[in-house]
């Protein structure tokens, strides 16, 4: 049986495969982007000792955190569903790597979760750490997956991508933070976030020098770009933009540009890739994309819903927009 | 430098890893076995959210408040631990079995993402307006939100159990070359999405799901009633959940018999392993069955057991009718599942599926009388039964998974074929290890959070803790240690 609804044997527009690979970055742009700042979230929460604000940072992420997390789900199975040769081949070479970091979400996720569900000091000591430890770990590893994945297994590389990802999650935490919160509390972020961004813009160019000295994964030449030149300097901007916005108290207009650091690396990740989708084995988008029935069903299926899935965070983010009214974690 | 180097430079002969096939199948058992307790949970606590914040909002009376409040509580907590128990199976296709992901991954991919999107997001999103949002949104979009947590989590099963039910009866694709290795090629979709396998399962599943939330439902109500019995809202959860019950617990065994021949046609050998049936032939049906010697128990060939047994009614049940047919025994395959576990599993889930019946009748004539809240005897029966719903989906689960072995795709793929090729046994084994101990805190967690939730509840009912002594139960988390 062929459906006639579909074409068997040519991709619905002749970019198709392209069109894809954008969409798993994007997956995972918003999963870095919205997890990001919850696990930015988990590590100024360490900073935090008096209870009614820590308190106040879990009643902030609280609601949207487990939506946000869905977004890693959405990577892996947009991953698997076009280029099923790449899913496999990047968890099966990071093997540890990769189930670390999914432990790690999986401390991070229970930590808050059963904080509130007893009063018991060394309870909530215990539960602390869980959200602390995997907020600190998750972006790392996450990160240094990511650099795995660009850069295969040179260390340093790899290491200044785990350190990135976390640098850059605490100056979205902070900018989130600094946004939902009262101006005593975000002041004292607003240096965290100032601290990390200059410490994660310093990260980004050690590491674009030393993948261009080393060569790195062969990724040298595609470092020196134009296009790679252009997001590092618009990251730089934005950067120290958002830093002077917050130095000044306008934190709405520093979450923006908070928000499009994460975004600007995602674009980065994407360029260094192209067209290469896994450049350790040198593999082509075209060559480990599915076949055109398959990739065409997921389209036509996927992409509307996807709409409605950006539908459905515009209007979660417009129920708890706003300062945190401190209802705590547990509702 | 790693830990397994680590280990290795103390003693190397001290240290013995699995294989990483063997390491890896545990692994993926016991992270499926723990999810899917999560993941049944939400599925069949969805009427139940939806219900009673439909009569909250609409009634406006205290005792759904109450329910509603209680109950979204423990979705939520069996919502994260389902989340966390869930992502690292959505990684490990990749990270333990990849040769599976790549060979299957345009036929399972498309269903796992479409899982994400449709079901995984809805669920999470609303659920955060349900927790958080009473204040915040209009009733009917408190409501609304409501019946899209449920509606996402019956969804999440529908696309999860396409790729189960595809590697069960695989349809709707080719066998083609790319990048040197046979994969397969998605050909059509509705033979790929709708296999013969699907509605069966979809429907056992979810029953399944409906009939261990209603038996937790009832007991954790039942404790309560036992507790105060003057509380309405308690009564009328208790209720709700044996007519529940009533429904879905006599509809399962009425499918599953279905179901069963259905099993029969389609995996002939799963069904030979349930029965333990070696030659090929008219098969007995064994309504019970005890081992001889404990050797029975790993190999129960009916010489083995002392059986109690309808002659021929196998060959019936397998062919719809038929006393003399052919039922195609164990000896006909070169490799079999592991007969035992098969075997005795499928008991064990027919087993409690009658014992539920029976409460279910039970609690139907108790309540005719309008004593189900005065019978201290259903009472503790009810509470003793709670985690029973769960050893019945498990074990029904085991049959499903392990009678399809060797194969990981019925005959496409087998399992010790769609293992990684670079993973070592230590790796395999530590992480193992790791998902063990883990998971075992999880599931302590969980149960203790319920026990926390159940004791708060007693205690705003004005319920003390000394008062009406220690239940001495089987279950943990209703014995009151301290």
């Amino acid at each position: 049986m062929t459906d006639p609804l579909l074409p068997v044997d040519a991709y619905l527009v002749e970019s198709l495969p392209e069109i894809w690979f954008g969409a798993v970055l994007f997956a995972l742009g918003m999963y870095v982007v919205l997890d990001g700042f919850d696990f930015g979230i988990g590590m100024l929460y360490a900073t935090r000792t008096d209870e009614r604000e820590r308190e106040t940072f879990l009643a902030a992420f609280g609601p949207v955190w487990d939506a946000n997390e869905v977004w890693v789900v959405a990577f892996g199975t947009m991953l698997l569903a076009a280029f099923p040769r790449v899913y496999s081949r990047l968890l099966a070479d990071n093997y540890l790597l990769a189930l670390g970091f999914v432990l790690a979400l999986v401390f991070r996720g229970l930590g808050p979760e059963l904080r509130e569900q007893r009063d018991d000091e060394r309870w909530k000591r215990y539960t602390d750490y869980a959200f602390i430890g995997g907020s600190v770990f998750a972006p790392l590893l996450l990160g240094m997956l990511a650099g795995r994945w660009l850069f295969g297994g040179a260390t340093l590389p790899v290491a200044l991508t785990g350190v990135g990802l976390v640098a850059v999650s605490i100056v979205t935490g902070a900018a989130f933070l600094a946004a939902k919160t009262e101006p005593g509390l975000a002041s004292e972020l607003r240096a965290y976030g100032i601290g990390a961004t200059l410490a994660y813009l310093g990260g980004v160019v050690v590491l674009l020098g030393t993948v261009v000295l080393t060569d790195a994964g062969g990724a040298a030449d595609a470092v020196l770009s134009l296009p790679v030149a252009a997001v590092v300097a618009l990251s730089v901007a934005v950067g120290l933009g958002g830093s002077v916005l917050a130095r000044r108290g306008q934190y709405r207009a520093w979450l923006a540009s908070a928000l499009s650091l994460p975004t600007l690396l995602t674009i980065l990740v994407a360029i260094l890739l192209y067209p290469t989708i896994y450049p350790p084995t040198g593999l082509l988008v075209r060559e480990a994309v599915v076949s055109p029935l398959a990739l065409n069903l997921v389209t036509v299926l996927g992409f509307p819903v996807l709409l409605l899935v950006l539908w459905y965070f515009k209007f979660l983010y417009g129920v708890f927009s706003g300062p945190i009214e401190g209802e705590g974690y547990g509702g | 430098m790693g830990p397994i180097t680590l280990l290795g430079a103390i003693d190397p002969g001290l240290v013995t890893f699995l294989s990483p096939e063997i390491a890896s199948r545990m692994q993926f058992g016991w992270t499926i076995s723990v999810h899917i307790i999560f993941a049944s949970l939400s599925i069949g606590l969805a009427p139940f959210i939806i219900y009673f914040t439909w009569k909250d909002v609409r009634t406006n009376e205290q005792r759904y408040a109450r329910l509603r409040s209680f109950w979204v509580k423990v979705f939520a907590a069996g919502f994260v631990m389902g989340t966390v128990t869930g992502i690292p199976m959505s990684f490990q296709f990749g990270t333990n079995f990849p040769q599976f992901a790549e060979v299957a991954g345009e036929l399972i991919g498309g269903p796992l993402a479409f899982e994400a999107k449709m079901a995984f997001f809805l669920e999470a999103v609303f659920l955060g307006v349900l927790l958080y949002g009473r204040d915040r949104v209009e009733d009917r979009t408190y409501v609304i939100s409501s019946v899209l947590v449920g509606f996402g989590a019956w969804l999440s099963g529908f696309w999860i159990l396409i790729v189960n039910a595809w590697m069960q009866t695989p349809r709707g694709y080719e066998m083609v070359t790319r990048n040197g290795m046979e994969v397969a090629k998605l050909t059509d979709p509705f033979a790929a999405f709708l296999t013969p396998r699907m509605p069966w399962m979809y429907v056992h599943m979810m029953n399944a799901s409906v009939i261990s939330v209603a038996l937790l439902v009832a007991g954790v109500s039942a404790y309560i009633v036992w507790k105060k019995p003057d509380t309405e809202a308690w009564n009328t959860a208790l209720k709700l959940a044996v007519v529940l019950l009533i429904i879905s617990a006599p509809f399962q065994a009425v499918h599953g018999d279905a179901y069963g021949r259905h099993v029969e046609d389609t995996q002939p050998q799963k069904f030979a392993a349930m029965e333990a049936h070696y030659e090929t032939g008219e098969a007995d049906l064994h309504l019970l069955a005890f081992p001889k010697s404990p050797e029975a128990l790993t190999d129960p060939r009916a010489e083995n057991l002392v059986t109690v047994s309808l002659p021929a009614v196998g060959s019936f049940l397998a062919s719809g009718g038929d006393f003399d047919a052919e039922v195609i025994g164990l000896n006909e395959y070169e490799e079999n599942p592991p007969v035992a576990l098969v075997f005795w599993s499928f008991r064990f889930m027919v087993g409690l599926g009658f014992l539920f019946i029976g409460l279910a009748l039970w609690g139907g004539y108790l309540m005719y009388r309008g004593r189900l809240s005065d019978s201290t005897r259903y009472l503790k029966a009810m509470i003793a039964a709670s985690p029973f719903g769960y050893a019945a989906l498990l074990t029904g689960w085991y049959v499903t998974e392990i009678g399809r072995q060797p194969w990981v795709i019925q005959g496409e793929l087998k399992t010790s074929e769609a293992v990684s090729s670079t993973l070592t046994g230590a790796e395999a084994t530590l992480t193992l290890v790791g998902f063990v101990v883990l998971y075992v805190g999880l599931m302590l967690t969980a149960l203790y959070i319920l026990k926390w939730l159940v004791r708060e509840e007693l205690r705003s009912l004005g319920v003390r803790e000394s008062s009406g002594g220690r239940w001495h139960g089987p279950i943990p988390w209703v014995s009151s240690d301290d």
